[in-house]
């Protein structure tokens, strides 16, 4: 899932200070799962920002929506009748979901409640972690189902660098070493043998390197 | 071992000579006197002299103008590159702006993360890692091509370089990740700081048992400790370092005031216990923010005067 962290309610209030008719949207998909921008988070926010205008004696109205999916046009075009009425919409769902809104409303002013992290998954309740980056050629296979692209500090394909230590990473001691999990499970799968094969110069244009990326499905594309 | 490029070093070594090699940092500012002065200091007895290149992620003066300067005052200069912070385009081009001053070594590094420096909010590139850097550095020689494809007049005619830490983290790819950069294409090996002979040891003979010994020449990396102070930093701080207890210990056992001494000391033993081992074709005497150390430490551990080449 795509993981993102709530920005500071300060910093949000500095956007949205001078608007009287907010609305708070949040999407039901990847960042209500990592507990940041699902209904429950909406109700949250937009109580704070009401307490907020309550405080400052101002009159403001803040209404609350939750998105099926922020990053669906079919939801976003959908969602025009909550949106309309107000003079602000703050996203809290991921980048792309504050975009497609920003996108099909062009004079209302979109801004996003949350900073939008990293691809991964949940270690526990309540933590995440990052294991893709998207470089659009996965070289998993030969890393034993570790990427050193998102989980090694210097992405170093043919790893560990020197700084590896006691399992971790030179950055820090709660950080583990990619290239150590790598030579660990390699050495579970019985294939320790397969370290000593060099990593290729990798071909970075399918990653961000080639400029903004779209796939197109040729079979179901209009 | 069959290169053969005009680099002083590879001579030395092809001559069976033990090699001694040093080094220095440049400074934070563009007083090109201040690197120049450090390598006077030590360019009777070093063969050639490796160019940190913003080392700890530090801005300074970049190690190519260091380089440069070096191989303008007649010294032969080791020209670090790490992979962090140019793309495959500026290191081709930072390789042939070395190259078109007859700058003939190089070491391929990654570099220490960008959070330990002067700038740890900015970005890293590692678009290669160290062990392709080797691989384009020795294609660039050997093919006389760019990483494209297209020909290069004039290719660079370097001797290839890389570290090797016989004791990070996990020890049991030490030899293998040596035998990866081999396969790469790397001719020398400046080690990590040796401070654990006994491990150093045992991974120059699981590598003599590879059959590696034969196909790179290694140079022993040692490091003079100041005090028990840097002692226990080494140990306790430093990514990647091997600093066992009695070590420790020796030079805290000693009055403050003739630690340096007895770190000096420590190492000359240590060149004197490696210099005949197998496989080790010489030493980097890394001695940080010391420089005034390596003539009597290359003196002390009997290699000097350095032999003359033809």
């Amino acid at each position: 899932m795509i993981v993102a962290n709530g920005k500071p309610l300060e910093e949000i209030i500095e956007v949205v200070k001078d608007h009287r008719k907010i609305l708070v949207a949040g999407c039901n998909e990847c960042v209500t799962v990592c507990e940041v921008g699902g209904s429950k988070e909406v109700g949250i926010l937009a109580s704070a920002l009401r307490l907020h205008f309550l405080n400052q004696g101002i009159d403001a109205q803040v209404g609350e929506t939750t998105l099926q999916r922020q990053c669906d046009r079919e939801y976003v075009v959908g969602a025009r009748e909550e949106v309309e009425p107000h003079d602000i919409v703050v996203s809290i769902a991921c980048g792309v979901g504050c975009q497609f809104m920003a996108e099909e409303y062009d004079t209302m002013p979109v801004v996003p409640g949350v900073n939008t992290s990293f691809m991964g998954g949940a270690l526990e309740r309540g933590i995440w972690s990052e294991r893709c980056q998207g470089c659009g050629a996965c070289v998993l296979a030969t890393t034993a189902g570790i990427c050193p692209v998102s989980r090694c500090a210097k992405r170093v394909l043919n790893g560990p660098c020197g700084g590896s230590t006691k399992g971790k990473c030179e950055i820090s001691k709660d950080l583990d070493c990619a290239w150590q999990l790598i030579v660990d499970r390699l050495k579970s799968l019985g294939r320790l043998e397969d370290y000593e094969t060099l990593a290729p110069i990798k071909d970075w244009t399918t990653d961000r390197a080639g400029g903004p990326r779209t796939r197109v499905k040729e079979e179901v594309a209009s | 071992m069959s290169v053969n490029t005009p680099s002083k070093l590879e001579k030395m070594l092809k001559a069976g000579h033990q090699a001694v090699t040093s080094e220095c940092g440049p400074p934070r500012g563009s007083a090109a006197e201040e690197i120049k002065e450090k390598a006077e200091l030590i360019k009777d007895h070093v063969d050639a002299i490796n160019i940190t290149d913003n080392q700890t992620s530090v801005t300074r003066l970049c190690s190519l103008a260091s380089c440069i300067h070096l191989k303008l005052a007649g010294l032969e200069p080791i020209l670090q590159m790490v992979t962090r912070d140019r793309n495959r385009i500026a290191m081709q081009s930072d390789i042939l702006g070395a190259a078109s001053f007859d700058i003939n070594n190089i070491l391929c590094l990654s570099g220490d993360h960008q959070s330990f420096g002067d700038c740890s909010e900015g970005q890293n590139v590692h678009d290669l890692d160290s062990m392709q850097l080797i691989q384009t550095v020795r294609h660039m020689r050997d093919e006389g091509k760019f990483l494209g494809g297209d020909d290069i007049k004039r290719p660079p005619d370097m001797f290839v370089g890389a570290a090797a830490n016989p004791f990070a983290d996990p020890y049991e790819i030490r030899v293998p990740r040596l035998a990866k950069k081999v396969a790469a294409g790397v001719e020398f090996i400046q080690t990590q700081c040796i401070f654990n002979l006994d491990k150093f040891e045992q991974w120059l003979g699981e590598a003599r048992d590879r059959g590696l010994l034969e196909q790179v020449y290694i140079l022993a990396g040692l490091t003079p400790l100041k005090s028990a102070g840097m002692a226990k930093y080494m140990k306790n701080r430093v990514p990647g370092m091997d600093v066992p207890d009695e070590v420790v210990e020796r030079i805290a056992g000693v009055p403050k005031e003739k630690q340096a001494e007895e770190g000096v000391k420590m190492c000359i033993e240590s060149v004197q216990r490696l210099k005949d081992v197998e496989g080790v074709h010489g030493f980097h005497v890394m001695a940080i923010e010391w420089e005034e150390k390596v003539p009597e430490i290359v003196e002390g551990a009997g290699l000097y005067p350095r032999p003359k080449l033809d």
